[in-house]
């Protein structure tokens, strides 16, 4: 009773490991982060039979323990760290039916440290499609394991699994390879050195630059030091051991597997010759673009006009129905709106995170970026980079990390350099809206002009990503060698449930990291707008009533005069005007002013921050839109957002460096204050100067 | 004649003779780039690179300067 197992799942990337991951804890997971790096951690609870509950984590996925990234540091990590509170009881290794042999590879690694090891072979669904069958029981004894044979897909195979977990104490932890084989005297001399360990943990502690957990470490220092044989002498071990470790397996597969070749039919030859062809490839490509960003602007335009105008609603509501006062006031005025801020992009991010995950498990991917390595290693990238690209459409953050496998540290460094440029949805508010003011309504060949205009926006993005990368690779002088290895994986018809648990988890995260920002802000700013120092904001009513004495102003006109007097003598008023004259060249006032200065927190509290400034002592509840059309410019007259300065301002955000939250993971993934700080730097300047050429040229 | 991967047409296949392992990454031997085993060459992006390959099973891609260093034996097909 209240006996916990702990799991490890482990696997190469691409055999559906997280589906496994979703089917044995379903919603009982939780995404966190390995202390100290950015790497995710998943883990989830499962119950098994016989009220025993398995504590389940899902490792990234990896090809082998021979570590190449941040990541794949994390599984070899925790295996050889017997004193790590997640150290598995048993590691379930999950295979794709039709890459076995490769994905055996790491399951006669992990047997060979001795953990009990399970075998999952997942999508079983396709065997019968692909010709193969498999003669298990013959698996079983001469891999010496249990195997479940599963089927994520049809969710078949999951509840032998759970028992073959409640019984890990049965399984079998004789090792696979025996590492005297691969070189007698060296392995030899190794054990002697050190006669309490086991072999294969020692070959690996010597091969990998590993961290070990504090109490491990000392045991280990020594070994790493047992170095009679220089890298290349052990590379070439390692090749030989590779090499033992496919005899074996093979041995193996030659009774355990057939595979009729005859019956298989190949639906990925078919898709490849169109979707990796020379020129069709390419226009797919495009045409898949195209869509989703037509998508991402028509199909959210419904539910979003829905939240503005229940948040419109609602602030009107508070102050009708709450008590008159300061708290009705911060409530109405400072939260609601801030709030309606964020929460008024959640159909349009979720679009994005939802095409980002079908195009990333159905396998297109990889197929996209064997198309465009060449190109883009022309401007210093790598193929690779192509997936944070398109993924820094939806954030940075998770961009800059998917550099990881980017293999040249110098191909990396440029990727993480340039992933700010291209659109994160955390623009897309200050577009939106700003692109809803200024762009006029119209179609063009059926994509309506706002459309395109947004289409622009991430070309320009990219645009910018790419050239700027083109210049870093003649300037930076860094020598690595440039290696480059992709899997093609299977084309897969995405499941749903995947799907949706990423959009939501994503989005999740997105609105309650920005919302708690966005929170904040919009409370000081509520604070500094509705209070100020000296006579001018404390006396407005007088001063006014004195100064528009003469004139015959209605009621309602002069009570709008106070207030705008008010808002420009308040805390934020005066710090408002103060950075005025450097951005009044740009097209903007005071209170654009204020919001880009907020938005260097996180470039979506634009809108949130408009929100909150505008609607400080305005009592007609509007929308958000409606409340910035009606703004006007003070020196020149006529609307603010005009066409010259909306555009300023897209280009402004477009390549401005305005997110703390990237710049502090550059930092960690760079190692060095010295790149993130130069991006702050460049960006910024560089969207200064653009910005004010466009204004001064269109206005 | 000694042929290299990077000389393999499309549709082509061979058998892997050598690999000189200081050019290649560990990760290509684990994935099944090692000597005896087969090669095709499925698909080749503009400018014959990257280079898809269907190496023993294995579905990947590689850039063509590292498949220079990967040594065949072309099979005539039959």
């Amino acid at each position: 009773m209240g006996k916990q197992i702990n799991v490890a799942l482990i696997g190469n990337p691409n055999t559906g490991k997280t589906s496994v991951f979703n089917a044995l804890t379903g919603l009982n997971q939780k995404v966190g982060n390995y202390p100290g790096i950015t790497v995710e951690k998943k883990e989830g609870i499962c119950k098994l039979p016989r009220g025993v509950k398995a504590h389940i984590i899902d490792l990234p996925g990896t090809y082998s323990l021979n570590a190449s990234s941040l990541d794949e540091n994390v599984v070899i990590e925790l295996l050889l760290n017997k004193n790590d509170k997640d150290f598995p009881d048993i590691a379930v290794v999950v295979s794709d039916v039709e890459n076995l042999k490769r994905n055996l590879l790491l399951f006669t690694q992990i047997k060979d440290l001795e953990i009990p090891t399970l075998l999952v072979i997942n999508m079983a669904d396709r065997m019968n499609y692909k010709g193969i069958s498999l003669n298990i029981d013959y698996l079983e004894e001469h891999l010496q394991t249990k195997i479940a044979l599963i089927s994520t897909r049809k969710n078949t195979g999951i509840d032998d699994l759970k028992n073959l977990i409640t019984n890990y104490k049965e399984v079998s932890v004789t090792p696979c390879l025996n590492a005297y084989e691969i070189d007698k005297e060296y392995f030899g001399n190794l054990q002697k050195a050190f006669p309490n360990q086991l072999l294969y943990k020692l070959w690996l502690v010597i091969t990998q630059d590993v961290n070990f957990g504090k109490t491990d470490r000392k045991d280990f220092d020594a070994v790493a030091d047992f170095k009679t044989k220089s890298k290349g002498d052990l590379k070439r071990l390692q090749q030989k051991e590779t090499i033992k470790r496919y005899q074996f397996i093979n041995n193996i597969l030659k009774v355990g597997q057939t595979i009729d070749a005859s019956k298989a039919k190949d639906l990925r030859t078919r898709l490849d010759r169109v979707l990796t062809h020379k020129v069709w490839g390419y226009v797919i490509f495009t045409i898949i673009l195209l869509t989703i960003f037509q998508a991402i602007y028509d199909w959210a335009e419904l539910p979003m006009d829905f939240i503005d105008s229940v948040f419109a609603s609602l602030s009107e509501w508070t102050k009708n129905v709450l008590p008159v006062g300061a708290f009705t006031n911060l409530l109405a005025e400072g939260i609601i709106p801030g709030l309606s801020g964020i929460v008024i992009f959640i159909p349009q991010i979720a679009f994005l995170f939802l095409f980002i995950a079908v195009l990333e498990e159905s396998g297109y991917m990889s197929r996209v970026v064997f198309l465009m390595d060449r190109i883009m290693r022309r401007f210093g990238l790598s193929g690779k980079s192509v997936v944070p690209l398109i993924s820094g459409t939806a954030c940075a953050i998770p961009a800059i990390m998917a550099t990881r496998n980017i293999e040249s540290w110098k191909e990396r460094l440029i990727t993480i350099l340039v992933t700010p440029f291209t659109t994160c949805s955390a623009r897309l508010p200050v577009y939106l809206i700003i692109i809803s003011l200024v762009i006029p309504q119209g179609r063009f060949f059926g994509l309506s002009y706002q459309a395109l205009t947004l289409m622009l926006l991430y070309l320009i993005g990219f645009g910018t990503a790419v050239f700027s990368a083109y210049l870093l690779n003649k300037i930076l002088k860094i020598k690595s060698k440039t290696f480059f290895v992709i899997e093609m994986p299977n084309y897969k018809l995405p499941l749903i449930k995947n799907v949706a648990l990423t959009v939501v988890e994503k989005t999740k995260s997105f609105v309650f990291g920005a919302g708690k920002i966005i929170l904040a802000i919009s409370i000081v700013l509520w604070f500094l707008a509705s209070y100020g120092p000296g006579k001018d904001f404390n006396d407005a009513e007088n001063i006014i009533k004195t100064e528009y004495a003469t004139e015959n102003l209605t009621e309602e006109d002069l009570q709008s005069k106070i207030a705008s007097h008010k808002l420009e003598h308040s805390f934020i008023g005066i710090t408002g005007r103060a950075i005025e004259p450097a951005i009044r060249p740009l097209g903007y006032d005071w209170k654009i002013g204020i919001a880009i200065v907020s938005s260097f927190a996180a470039r979506e509290v634009f809108v949130g921050t408009l929100a909150t400034i505008y609607s400080v002592g305005n009592d007609d509840e509007d929308t958000i839109k409606n409340r910035m059309a009606a703004e006007l410019n003070p020196i020149l007259g006529g609307p603010l957002f005009t066409f010259a300065s909306g555009i300023s301002l897209l280009l402004f955000y477009a390549f401005a460096m305005q997110c703390m939250s990237t710049l502090a993971i550059v930092k960690r993934e760079t190692n060095s204050w010295k790149w993130p700080i130069l991006q702050l730097v460049i960006m910024t300047a560089f969207a200064y100067i653009v910005a004010l050429i466009a204004f001064q040229f269109l206005k | 004649m000694k042929d290299t991967l990077a000389h393999l047409k499309r549709g082509e296949r061979a058998i892997i003779t050598d690999v000189s392992s200081n050019a290649i990454p560990l990760k290509l031997l684990e994935m099944g780039c090692l000597p005896g085993n087969s090669v095709e060459l499925v698909q080749v992006a503009p400018f014959q690179d990257p280079m898809y390959l269907n190496i023993n099973g294995s579905h990947l891609a590689i850039r063509k300067e590292t498949a220079s260093h990967i040594l065949i034996e072309k099979v005539t097909n039959g």
